[in-house]
Protein backbone atom coordinates (compact mmCIF):
# COMPACT_ATOMS: atom_id res chain seq x y z
CA UNK A 1 0.00 0.00 0.00
CA UNK A 2 1.62 3.48 -1.36
CA UNK A 3 0.62 6.01 1.63
CA UNK A 4 1.06 9.69 1.90
CA UNK A 5 0.61 11.44 5.21
CA UNK A 6 0.00 15.19 4.48
CA UNK A 7 1.79 17.84 7.15
CA UNK A 8 0.59 20.98 7.85
CA UNK A 9 2.39 23.68 10.05
CA UNK A 10 0.96 22.35 13.59
CA UNK A 11 0.64 18.90 12.81
CA UNK A 12 1.24 16.41 15.38
CA UNK A 13 0.21 13.35 15.01
CA UNK A 14 1.30 13.00 11.34
CA UNK A 15 4.98 10.81 13.29
CA UNK A 16 2.36 8.53 14.99
CA UNK A 17 0.05 8.36 11.53
CA UNK A 18 3.19 7.61 9.92
CA UNK A 19 4.96 5.00 11.68
CA UNK A 20 0.84 3.06 12.20
CA UNK A 21 1.08 3.00 8.48
CA UNK A 22 4.02 1.51 8.71
CA UNK A 23 3.88 -0.88 11.19
CA UNK A 24 0.95 -2.16 8.97
CA UNK A 25 1.23 -1.76 5.02
CA UNK A 26 5.59 -2.86 5.77
CA UNK A 27 6.27 0.58 4.00
CA UNK A 28 7.00 4.31 5.46
CA UNK A 29 4.63 6.44 3.80
CA UNK A 30 5.88 9.76 2.09
CA UNK A 31 5.30 12.86 3.86
CA UNK A 32 3.76 15.53 1.75
CA UNK A 33 4.38 19.13 2.73
CA UNK A 34 1.06 21.63 2.79
CA UNK A 35 2.49 23.86 0.24
CA UNK A 36 3.19 20.82 -2.15
CA UNK A 37 0.69 21.21 -5.10
CA UNK A 38 0.88 17.55 -6.18
CA UNK A 39 1.05 13.90 -4.58
CA UNK A 40 3.25 11.11 -5.57
CA UNK A 41 2.39 8.97 -8.09
CA UNK A 42 0.43 5.90 -7.82
CA UNK A 43 -1.10 6.61 -3.70
CA UNK A 44 -3.17 4.06 -2.40
CA UNK A 45 -4.03 6.37 0.67
CA UNK A 46 -3.88 10.06 1.71
CA UNK A 47 -3.81 10.12 5.77
CA UNK A 48 -4.38 13.85 6.98
CA UNK A 49 -3.12 13.73 10.52
CA UNK A 50 -4.14 15.69 13.91
CA UNK A 51 -2.88 18.67 15.43
CA UNK A 52 -3.44 22.17 15.53
CA UNK A 53 -2.94 23.42 11.64
CA UNK A 54 -2.53 26.49 11.78
CA UNK A 55 -3.11 27.04 15.31
CA UNK A 56 -6.69 26.70 14.63
CA UNK A 57 -6.93 29.92 13.30
CA UNK A 58 -10.29 31.09 12.15
CA UNK A 59 -11.84 27.55 12.22
CA UNK A 60 -10.31 24.23 13.09
CA UNK A 61 -8.94 22.96 9.55
CA UNK A 62 -10.24 26.48 7.96
CA UNK A 63 -6.93 27.30 6.79
CA UNK A 64 -5.58 23.90 6.17
CA UNK A 65 -8.49 23.80 3.84
CA UNK A 66 -7.31 25.96 1.32
CA UNK A 67 -3.49 25.13 1.62
CA UNK A 68 -2.08 24.00 -1.96
CA UNK A 69 -1.87 20.19 -0.78
CA UNK A 70 -5.80 19.92 -0.35
CA UNK A 71 -6.70 20.64 -3.67
CA UNK A 72 -4.62 17.66 -5.13
CA UNK A 73 -6.34 15.53 -2.01
CA UNK A 74 -9.94 16.11 -3.54
CA UNK A 75 -8.50 14.98 -7.15
CA UNK A 76 -7.36 12.26 -5.48
CA UNK A 77 -9.98 11.73 -3.46
CA UNK A 78 -12.63 12.25 -6.76
CA UNK A 79 -10.33 9.34 -8.24
CA UNK A 80 -11.26 7.02 -5.91
CA UNK A 81 -8.03 7.17 -3.65
CA UNK A 82 -8.61 6.55 0.17
CA UNK A 83 -8.64 9.31 2.52
CA UNK A 84 -8.57 8.98 5.95
CA UNK A 85 -8.63 12.03 8.00
CA UNK A 86 -7.68 11.76 12.11
CA UNK A 87 -9.14 14.34 14.42
CA UNK A 88 -7.93 17.63 12.90
CA UNK A 89 -7.67 15.59 9.46
CA UNK A 90 -11.67 15.03 10.27
CA UNK A 91 -11.93 19.31 10.77
CA UNK A 92 -9.75 19.80 7.46
CA UNK A 93 -12.00 17.33 5.97
CA UNK A 94 -15.54 18.97 6.43
CA UNK A 95 -13.66 22.25 6.00
CA UNK A 96 -12.92 21.27 2.31
CA UNK A 97 -16.34 20.01 2.11
CA UNK A 98 -15.30 16.89 0.74
CA UNK A 99 -17.12 15.87 4.00
CA UNK A 100 -20.41 17.55 5.26
CA UNK A 101 -20.77 19.11 8.24
CA UNK A 102 -19.01 20.88 10.61
CA UNK A 103 -16.43 20.12 13.59
CA UNK A 104 -17.86 22.69 16.65
CA UNK A 105 -16.46 23.37 20.32
CA UNK A 106 -17.00 20.28 22.73
CA UNK A 107 -20.56 21.15 24.27
CA UNK A 108 -18.85 21.04 27.84
CA UNK A 109 -16.45 23.40 26.53
CA UNK A 110 -12.92 21.07 27.78
CA UNK A 111 -10.45 19.71 25.87
CA UNK A 112 -11.01 16.04 26.19
CA UNK A 113 -8.05 13.55 26.35
CA UNK A 114 -8.98 9.90 27.23
CA UNK A 115 -10.33 6.48 25.93
CA UNK A 116 -13.74 6.50 24.47
CA UNK A 117 -16.10 3.74 23.87
CA UNK A 118 -17.15 3.54 20.45
CA UNK A 119 -19.67 1.49 18.29
CA UNK A 120 -18.99 0.32 14.89
CA UNK A 121 -21.76 1.29 12.73
CA UNK A 122 -21.08 0.31 9.49
CA UNK A 123 -18.46 -2.89 8.72
CA UNK A 124 -18.71 -2.53 4.61
CA UNK A 125 -16.48 -0.02 3.47
CA UNK A 126 -12.97 -0.43 3.41
CA UNK A 127 -12.21 1.20 6.61
CA UNK A 128 -14.18 -0.96 8.92
CA UNK A 129 -14.20 -3.77 6.92
CA UNK A 130 -12.30 -5.45 9.44
CA UNK A 131 -14.67 -4.96 12.16
CA UNK A 132 -17.98 -6.45 12.72
CA UNK A 133 -21.54 -4.14 12.36
CA UNK A 134 -22.65 -3.29 16.02
CA UNK A 135 -18.59 -4.31 17.66
CA UNK A 136 -17.54 -2.33 20.40
CA UNK A 137 -14.23 -1.06 20.54
CA UNK A 138 -12.32 1.83 22.24
CA UNK A 139 -9.93 4.25 20.90
CA UNK A 140 -8.28 7.13 22.63
CA UNK A 141 -9.63 10.91 21.66
CA UNK A 142 -7.89 14.24 22.74
CA UNK A 143 -9.96 16.98 20.81
CA UNK A 144 -11.30 20.57 21.75
CA UNK A 145 -13.77 21.01 18.48
CA UNK A 146 -15.20 17.13 18.46
CA UNK A 147 -18.37 18.16 18.23
CA UNK A 148 -20.26 16.70 15.08
CA UNK A 149 -23.13 19.22 13.51
CA UNK A 150 -25.03 18.80 10.42
CA UNK A 151 -28.48 19.65 9.89
CA UNK A 152 -31.22 17.33 10.65
CA UNK A 153 -31.28 16.35 6.79
CA UNK A 154 -27.93 15.61 6.60
CA UNK A 155 -27.82 13.64 9.41
CA UNK A 156 -31.10 11.54 8.22
CA UNK A 157 -29.45 11.40 4.60
CA UNK A 158 -25.85 10.06 6.51
CA UNK A 159 -27.52 7.49 8.64
CA UNK A 160 -29.97 6.36 5.31
CA UNK A 161 -27.08 5.79 3.78
CA UNK A 162 -25.13 4.30 6.30
CA UNK A 163 -22.37 6.46 6.19
CA UNK A 164 -21.90 6.82 10.04
CA UNK A 165 -18.93 4.36 10.40
CA UNK A 166 -18.69 4.94 14.20
CA UNK A 167 -20.40 6.54 17.17
CA UNK A 168 -19.20 7.01 20.35
CA UNK A 169 -21.23 4.54 22.66
CA UNK A 170 -21.48 7.19 25.15
CA UNK A 171 -22.01 11.04 25.16
CA UNK A 172 -18.84 12.53 24.79
CA UNK A 173 -18.69 16.48 23.21
CA UNK A 174 -22.37 16.54 22.40
CA UNK A 175 -21.91 15.52 19.03
CA UNK A 176 -24.87 15.42 16.74
CA UNK A 177 -26.41 11.61 17.50
CA UNK A 178 -22.89 10.54 18.87
CA UNK A 179 -21.50 10.70 15.43
CA UNK A 180 -17.83 10.07 15.63
CA UNK A 181 -16.50 8.94 12.23
CA UNK A 182 -18.31 9.28 8.55
CA UNK A 183 -18.01 8.45 5.25
CA UNK A 184 -18.63 10.45 2.37
CA UNK A 185 -20.73 9.44 -0.51
CA UNK A 186 -18.42 7.00 -2.75
CA UNK A 187 -16.93 5.12 0.53
CA UNK A 188 -13.50 6.20 -0.15
CA UNK A 189 -13.18 9.34 2.53
CA UNK A 190 -13.41 8.59 6.29
CA UNK A 191 -13.22 11.24 8.71
CA UNK A 192 -12.99 10.36 12.59
CA UNK A 193 -11.88 12.66 15.62
CA UNK A 194 -10.84 9.32 17.63
CA UNK A 195 -7.53 8.44 16.74
CA UNK A 196 -7.10 4.77 15.28
CA UNK A 197 -2.85 5.25 14.95
CA UNK A 198 -2.52 5.72 18.78
CA UNK A 199 -4.05 1.63 19.11
CA UNK A 200 -1.93 -0.54 16.73
CA UNK A 201 0.69 -1.67 18.98
CA UNK A 202 0.44 -3.50 22.45
CA UNK A 203 3.02 -0.89 23.71
CA UNK A 204 -0.18 1.29 22.59
CA UNK A 205 -2.49 -0.46 25.61
CA UNK A 206 -4.66 -1.69 22.97
CA UNK A 207 -4.79 -2.44 19.44
CA UNK A 208 -8.64 -1.77 18.52
CA UNK A 209 -7.47 1.10 15.57
CA UNK A 210 -5.32 -1.43 13.77
CA UNK A 211 -7.60 -3.21 11.98
CA UNK A 212 -8.98 -0.24 10.20
CA UNK A 213 -5.40 -0.04 8.73
CA UNK A 214 -5.31 -3.65 7.76
CA UNK A 215 -8.93 -3.25 6.37
CA UNK A 216 -7.39 -0.60 3.88
CA UNK A 217 -4.30 -2.73 3.12
CA UNK A 218 -6.64 -5.36 2.36
CA UNK A 219 -8.54 -3.40 -0.31
CA UNK A 220 -5.94 -2.46 -2.04
CA UNK A 221 -3.98 -5.62 -2.55
CA UNK A 222 -7.40 -7.14 -3.43
CA UNK A 223 -7.20 -3.73 -5.97
CA UNK A 224 -4.15 -4.27 -7.60
CA UNK B 1 -12.21 51.41 2.09
CA UNK B 2 -13.17 49.48 5.50
CA UNK B 3 -15.03 46.57 5.39
CA UNK B 4 -16.58 44.33 8.37
CA UNK B 5 -17.29 40.84 8.26
CA UNK B 6 -19.67 39.73 11.25
CA UNK B 7 -19.74 35.89 11.41
CA UNK B 8 -22.55 34.48 13.79
CA UNK B 9 -23.53 31.07 14.54
CA UNK B 10 -27.31 30.14 12.86
CA UNK B 11 -30.07 30.10 14.18
CA UNK B 12 -30.49 26.58 15.68
CA UNK B 13 -27.09 26.39 16.30
CA UNK B 14 -25.43 25.19 19.69
CA UNK B 15 -23.04 27.90 20.80
CA UNK B 16 -21.01 26.40 24.15
CA UNK B 17 -18.94 29.88 23.59
CA UNK B 18 -21.81 32.19 24.09
CA UNK B 19 -23.67 29.88 26.95
CA UNK B 20 -20.72 29.86 29.10
CA UNK B 21 -20.58 33.54 29.12
CA UNK B 22 -24.11 34.10 29.56
CA UNK B 23 -23.59 31.76 32.82
CA UNK B 24 -20.19 33.78 33.88
CA UNK B 25 -22.44 37.18 33.24
CA UNK B 26 -25.05 35.51 35.61
CA UNK B 27 -21.92 34.69 38.11
CA UNK B 28 -21.06 38.36 38.27
CA UNK B 29 -24.42 39.06 39.50
CA UNK B 30 -26.08 40.67 35.86
CA UNK B 31 -29.33 39.52 35.67
CA UNK B 32 -32.11 39.83 33.08
CA UNK B 33 -29.83 38.43 30.05
CA UNK B 34 -31.83 35.87 27.76
CA UNK B 35 -29.18 34.55 25.70
CA UNK B 36 -25.87 35.29 24.60
CA UNK B 37 -24.56 34.08 21.24
CA UNK B 38 -20.30 34.83 19.87
CA UNK B 39 -19.62 35.47 16.68
CA UNK B 40 -16.70 36.77 15.37
CA UNK B 41 -16.11 40.51 13.37
CA UNK B 42 -13.18 40.46 11.02
CA UNK B 43 -12.32 43.91 9.65
CA UNK B 44 -10.59 43.75 5.96
CA UNK B 45 -8.62 47.01 4.45
CA UNK B 46 -9.48 46.68 0.92
CA UNK B 47 -8.44 48.50 -2.41
CA UNK B 48 -11.91 50.53 -3.95
CA UNK B 49 -11.11 47.95 -6.94
CA UNK B 50 -12.61 45.05 -5.04
CA UNK B 51 -16.34 44.52 -5.99
CA UNK B 52 -19.01 43.07 -3.42
CA UNK B 53 -19.22 39.68 -5.77
CA UNK B 54 -15.43 39.33 -4.12
CA UNK B 55 -16.52 40.02 -0.42
CA UNK B 56 -19.30 37.33 -0.85
CA UNK B 57 -16.84 35.19 -2.22
CA UNK B 58 -14.14 35.61 0.34
CA UNK B 59 -17.24 35.07 2.82
CA UNK B 60 -18.49 31.97 1.73
CA UNK B 61 -15.26 30.18 0.59
CA UNK B 62 -13.03 31.02 3.79
CA UNK B 63 -14.49 33.78 6.37
CA UNK B 64 -17.55 31.85 7.14
CA UNK B 65 -18.36 28.19 7.48
CA UNK B 66 -22.22 28.11 5.76
CA UNK B 67 -22.66 24.89 7.71
CA UNK B 68 -23.21 26.09 10.88
CA UNK B 69 -22.74 30.23 9.93
CA UNK B 70 -24.06 33.39 8.53
CA UNK B 71 -22.16 36.94 7.54
CA UNK B 72 -23.00 39.96 7.08
CA UNK B 73 -20.58 42.73 5.05
CA UNK B 74 -20.65 46.20 6.57
CA UNK B 75 -18.68 48.88 4.77
CA UNK B 76 -17.03 51.38 7.04
CA UNK B 77 -16.36 54.72 5.54
CA UNK B 78 -12.64 55.62 6.53
CA UNK B 79 -12.15 58.92 7.13
CA UNK B 80 -10.27 60.99 5.26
Amino acid sequence: MKSAVIVFPGSNCDRDMAEALRLVSGRAPAMVWHRESELPDGLDLVAIPGGFSYGDYLRSGAMAAQSPVMRAVKEAAARGVFVLGVCNGFQVLTEARLLPGALMRNAGLSFICRDVPLTVENSQSAFTARYAAGEAITISIAHHDGNYQADEATLDRLEGEDRVAFRYAEEVNGSARRIAGILNEAGNVLGMMPHPERAVEEAHGRTDGRRLFEGLLEAVSQHA
Amino acid sequence: MKIHVFVTLKNGVLDPQGKAIHRALEGLGFSGINDVRAGKLIELAIADSVTDAEIEEMCRKLLANTVIENYRIERVETAA
